[in-house]
């Protein structure tokens, strides 16, 4: 398996499974040669509808569509998406219209564009609704399966993609669980939750700390909301100590979300690995490790963290 | 259309009427302006055009009615009663903890309702998705939205109208869908000329594409019309620019932005039945059925 943008993923998976499921349909506000829904349209005339840059009404027209059989993805970039968050709230979840929402270009990760086209708070919005849960895949092969398993979802599903070409995590034969985190390498002295992007980062943090003498367990929390509140407490439980690695506000997110988890059930030293501020301009290499997203600014956090 | 069946429709009009101020008497909250300006459009959709089966509520062959203006509810509740879809008793529960009948629509709650507004702005686009739907599924159903004059000031209808004339094209026209103007007026904090002045309002959805209809809102013969106008006409979604008049039939409520959200007292509520009856102040005979309405609300105005 090859390193693949999971924006990427998700086109092919849609030609796929719009194969089989007629219901399928896509809708754009403009971005679809970035969303990469493009093909599909290319691919099934009549089944994809650009709405022009009009994110709100996108989100109500596939509403309706969702309400009427169909099975609509929405797709944009991830802050102008949920930037219509009123949209969302009524008519898509208060209506529990099964509308599955595809928020791409997420993080600091997009690079150069700057601060306005990142989607950083994505997040933190959604999971304030009660019924929208959120699936950040980490690599190709979770991405086309949380697809797959979105179709089939009857409610309303919020999917986090990213621009960059992610690594794999994932061999042959993976098996993606909704609701599930996923222990990819075990360890006894913290425990790393990453999502999305981050996860291979926090992969290769925790090869390094393992010559250091940290053994560092690894977690890719694909569903952020709901939380996988077993498998987390058992690993935090097990280390004593949480890190929590994502492209996304430091406020709201996965960390936030754990931060709550624990707090209420568990109390756990914790250490919140995202952004603060706003984002910037820059190259991709660069904003990650700024923020202490990449391997090294894993590695160095969990060792300040379990040195105090 | 007979003459008889409009005098039947005059006659659920104003039942509804009744009924709106009576529930929003009980509920001792709500929105009765707006309620009285679009009772007579709900009350020719529901009883004379709509598609639907009141015990089937989610029968897939329905005509949808999405009432974007969403506060203006207990006017669709009314109407809901009387075609069955759940005893006028329940009416009572108006805005009451646990009841389905919510302060604003509630799809999952109260079947019959086709999706959640009264967040202004939203109601246009869904109804858009409901009509592609169904049309994408070889569906012969109409979708019916209902906007606010105050609502249109929102930005999201705009994207929706921009999109309807076109979306669809070229098998798959929502020449389906039907939108109603509820011209009344008012808006909330006062007359929608001195708020955001919404004209020239026929140039504007023209414009954007739409064939126009302009209607007296409260002529059941020219609702009537209107909407098979609409019907007929293929390719494109319908406007109708229906000119109503807040708090429609109660004279004290008539154009009169301080009844866009305040529910009437008892002494009030009377007042406003005797009046919507054409009974006089004190006296005269009420019909049977409204006969037990007064009564109730007298009682509640001793209490």
């Amino acid at each position: 398996m090859v390193a693949k943008a999971s924006r990427a993923a998700f086109g092919e998976a849609l030609i796929d499974l719009g194969a089989k499921d007629e219901r399928i349909v896509t809708l754009d506000a403009d971005l679809s040669k970035s969303t990469m829904t493009a093909k599909f349209g290319k691919t099934y005339p009549g089944r994809a509808f650009n709405l022009g840059i009009a994110e709100s009404n996108m989100i109500g027209i596939a509403a309706g569509l969702a309400l009427t059989g169909r099975v609509p993805f929405a797709c944009s970039f991830a802050c102008f998406l949920v930037g219509r968050f009123e949209t969302i709230r009524v008519s898509v979840a208060y209506t529990q219209s099964p509308v599955k929402l595809v928020g791409t270009h997420v993080g600091v990760a997009i690079g150069e564009d700057g601060y306005t086209q990142m989607g950083l708070e994505d997040i933190a919005c959604l999971r304030s609704l009660p019924n929208i849960p959120i699936v950040q895949p980490a690599d190709e092969i979770e991405t086309k399966q949380a697809i797959a398993w979105a179709v089939e979802h009857p409610g309303p599903v919020y999917l986090r993609l990213t621009r960059q070409s992610l690594e794999p995590v994932h061999r042959e034969g993976f098996r993606f669980q909704f609701g599930r985190a996923e222990v990819l390498r075990p360890g006894t002295d913290v425990s790393i939750l990453a999502t999305g992007g981050t996860v291979w980062n926090a992969l290769e943090a925790a090869k390094r700390l393992e010559t250091e003498g940290i053994h560092a367990e690894v977690l890719n929390v694909a569903t952020i909301k709901p939380l996988d509140e077993e498998t987390l407490l058992r690993s935090a439980g097990k280390t004593g100590h949480v890190v929590t690695v994502e492209d996304h506000s430091v406020s709201g997110g996965l960390g936030g979300a754990v931060a709550e988890l624990l707090s209420e059930v568990m109390p756990t030293p914790l250490r919140k690995l995202g952004v603060t501020g706003f984002g910037e301009s820059g190259d991709q290499k660069g904003l990650y490790a700024k923020h202490g997203l990449d391997a090294a600014g894993i590695a160095a956090s969990v060792r300040k963290f379990l040195a105090r | 259309m007979t003459k008889g069946d409009l005098g039947r429709l005059q006659d659920i009009a104003r039942e509804c009427r009744v009924q709106i101020i009576r529930m929003l008497t009980h509920a001792g909250s709500g929105h009765p302006g707006g309620s009285l300006s679009v009772i007579d459009i709900l009350t020719v959709l529901y009883f004379a055009r709509m598609r639907y089966e009141a015990k089937r509520p989610l029968w897939e062959d329905r005509d949808r009615l999405v009432l974007s203006k969403g506060h203006c509810v207990p006017a669709q509740y009314s109407c809901m009663a009387k075609a069955g879809y759940f005893p006028e008793s329940a009416l009572l529960t108006l805005r009451k903890l646990g009841s389905p009948l919510q302060g604003h629509p509630d799809r999952v709650a109260l079947p019959g309702i086709e999706a959640a507004t009264g967040s202004l702005g939203q109601g246009l686009s869904i109804s858009v998705g409901l009509a592609l739907g169904l049309k994408l599924a070889g569906k012969s159903s109409r979708v019916y939205c209902i906007v606010g004059d105050g609502e249109i000031q929102e930005g999201q209808v705009w994207e929706a109208a921009m999109s309807a004339p076109k979306i669809g094209a070229p098998d798959h026209h929502v020449d389906n869908l039907c939108v109603i103007l509820d011209y009344n007026g008012i808006q909330l904090d006062d007359h929608v000329k001195k708020i955001l002045d919404l004209e020239p309002v026929v140039d504007k959805w023209k414009a954007f594409g739409w064939p126009v209809i302009e209607i007296d809102g409260h002529d059941l013969g020219q609702i009537e019309k209107a909407l098979d106008q609409a019907e007929a006409l293929p390719g494109k979604p319908v406007f109708i620019v229906a000119h109503t008049v807040k708090g429609k039939g109660v004279s004290f409520m008539e154009d009169n932005p301080e009844w866009h959200g305040k529910a009437p007292t008892p002494t009030e509520a009377v007042r406003a039945i005797r009046e919507i009856l054409g009974l006089p102040a004190t006296g005269g005979e009420p019909p049977a059925w409204a006969a037990p309405i007064l009564a109730e609300l007298t009682a509640m105005e001793k209490k």
